[in-house]
């Protein structure tokens, strides 16, 4: 009885996203949600600055986790390296706990972070107007921040796993140890790297606070860091925090972003669980 | 597979090694400083954070922050409401999550059959906790707040949470109980118990301190989350603290409040009276995570 909870959970969230979503899509063209190239959905729908296409959420949400990744996977990658191949003990000891606590830190705390520290930080590197006061660079940044424990962590389990048997044979061949780290235990734990990025890309594109305290409010279909844009997440915040009332047209958009933000998360978590089940069954 | 394909890769690497050995000590060397100092980068951010909240935000923490609602101006501003709101939401969802995280954990470790249900269970509550934590107050907000009438409360924000942090308590205390020797269960059955007796009289206490610092964990986890109850209904103004311990009244938290602060176009309130709020915050989750290893620490031997 207990133990159906979590199914439940799973059910309620699909059945609540899915029937809110359903009156969302009965008053909206499916396929004018997924065409169209601009998101303004507040206001009367009659009205020509109406637009309801979903792709500028999309994009913003993609830039700011592609800035994420590229700051976390190096970072986290390297850090995953260093404390399973070269870190003793006790240096193992010490920053595994910082790992963590930074792990733990609220992410509203890290927006604040993001938009009094590293936002003004980068506007002073680019001079001139290059930088929004909002952008997705600094929430990208400290987003990838945010997710280099979960890289990091994982990683190094998956490295740890592999048996030193494969290190000392590479050594017995003469191969210095970069070379088997990167050439010989790297690949060997790879199932669980990819996994560990997997995992961290999903924490990414559901991140909401820094996003929504950082990254700004406005839905464009944009490449460019350095400017405003909006995120899944964002939207959500924003929607609720109009006090949509039930049923209006606002209130169930939130439901129909909500969706492809689910699906999204859910489809890469199976992904990386099929991968740490795969390294499982290599070691154990 | 990946463990076939590395000697092809490695005879070329001998090759290599053998003709730059004098080199390779100094690549060596810079490797490893890279590895030094890319994991020195997360630390060092992390000081660099705590220091630029203090210092932001100490000038603004008097009597009157926490006495205080919330006002246009940010020297009258308080957290009361939050800070009142965030401890109602802390013992709620540890009185309801608590039990039913540790009923399933049983329910999954000792008692289940293991058949496609359960390991499908088990997928699940893994897949669970990599949602979203927005996605549950839109749950919440849904569910909770309309469907069962609840509207924008208390109870709505606090079982959001609830369902936010189940599966990680679920997952600490299935491996509490599974690090239980099954020597103890079993001479709890040699003895005459039945299973229920055996596990809820002897497994149960061994095992609780670990389930204990997985719960206020969790917690902690939840009370930082700002997200999911801003979607289940969570206000920013003083109407939220009528009655802080009232189920069915609107309810503030500190991470909303914060958030609110941090949205505030003055200066004063996105800077020092935000870094204000994060400090009590943080020592909230402090004093739960010290406790969490004070607990831990007892009871390891």
């Amino acid at each position: 009885m207990c133990g159906s909870i979590s199914i439940l959970t799973t059910l309620g969230i699909i059945y609540v996203l899915f029937s809110e979503g359903i009156n969302f899509f009965s008053q909206i063209s499916i396929i004018e949600f997924f065409t169209d190239t601009a998101w303004r959905p507040f206001g009367d729908p009659e009205n020509d600055a109406f637009r309801i296409g979903v792709a500028p959420l999309v994009v913003g949400t993609l830039l700011v986790t592609v800035i994420a990744l590229s700051v976390a996977v190096p970072l986290g990658l390297a850090t995953a390296i260093y404390l399973s191949e070269y870190a003793s003990k006790r240096i193992k000891r010490k920053v595994k706990p910082v790992l963590e606590i930074l792990a733990g830190i609220p992410t509203v705390v890290l927006g604040y972070f993001a938009l009094t520290l590293v936002t003004p930080f980068i506007r002073n590197i680019f001079p001139g107007d290059t930088i929004d006061i909002f952008n997705a660079l600094s929430a990208g940044l400290v987003v990838g921040i945010m997710i280099i424990p979960t890289v990091a962590s994982i990683s190094e389990d998956s490295l740890s796993a592999v048996p030193q048997s494969l290190r000392n044979a590479s050594y017995s061949l003469g191969l210095p140890k970069s070379s088997t780290v990167l050439r010989v235990v790297f690949p060997a734990a790879l199932s669980g790297i990819i996994s560990s990025i997997l995992l961290a890309m999903g924490r990414a594109i559901g991140e909401t606070m820094i996003v929504a305290i950082a990254a700004g409010n406005l839905p464009s279909m944009t490449l460019n860091p350095g400017s405003q844009v909006q995120t899944m997440t964002g939207y959500i915040v924003q929607a609720v925090g109009g006090e949509a009332s039930r049923g209006s047209l606002t209130y169930n958009s939130i439901f129909a972003v909500g969706i492809i933000l689910f699906l999204m998360t859910f489809i890469l978590n199976i992904i990386a669980n099929y991968f740490t089940k795969r390294f499982r069954e290599v070691y154990e | 597979m990946t463990l076939l394909s590395t000697p092809r890769s490695t005879t070329k690497d001998v090759a290599i090694a053998l003709q730059t050995s004098k080199a390779s000590t100094r690549k060596e060397r810079l490797f490893q400083l890279f590895l030094l100092f890319s994991t020195l980068v997360g630390l060092v951010i992390l000081v660099v954070l705590l220091v630029d909240i203090v210092v932001d935000g100490f000038s603004s923490l008097d009597l009157g922050f926490f006495t205080d609602y919330t006002s246009r101006r940010p020297e009258d501003t308080g957290i009361r409401a939050g800070l009142t709101g965030t401890l109602s939401l802390m013992v709620l969802v540890a009185l309801i999550a608590f039990p039913i995280g540790v009923g399933s954990a049983i329910y999954l470790e000792s008692f289940a059959p293991r058949t496609w249900f359960t390991r499908f269970m088990q997928l699940n509550i893994t897949n669970l906790a990599g949602v979203p934590s927005v996605v549950y107050g839109l749950l919440a907000a849904a569910l909770f707040a309309y469907i069962l009438n609840f509207g924008r409360t208390l109870i709505t924000g606090a079982l959001a949470l609830v369902l936010l942090i189940l599966p990680v308590i679920i997952v600490a205390g299935k491996e509490s109980i599974k690090a239980v020797p099954p020597s103890i269960y079993q001479g709890a059955i040699a003895l005459g118990a039945t299973p229920w007796q055996a596990v809820y009289k002897q497994v149960l206490p061994v095992a609780m301190p670990g389930i204990l610092t997985g719960t206020i964990l969790a917690l902690s986890r939840a009370i930082g989350e700002a997200a999911p109850i801003l979607v289940a209904g969570a206000v920013f103004s003083r109407r939220a603290d009528s009655e802080p311990w009232n189920l069915t009244e609107p309810f503030a938290a500190l991470p909303v409040q914060i958030f609110d602060f941090v949205k505030r176009p003055q200066e004063a309130f996105q800077v020092e009276v935000a870094a204000a709020g994060i400090l009590v915050m943080l020592f909230v989750l402090l004093l739960m995570n010290s406790a969490a290893i004070v607990l831990r620490n007892r009871y390891s031997k």
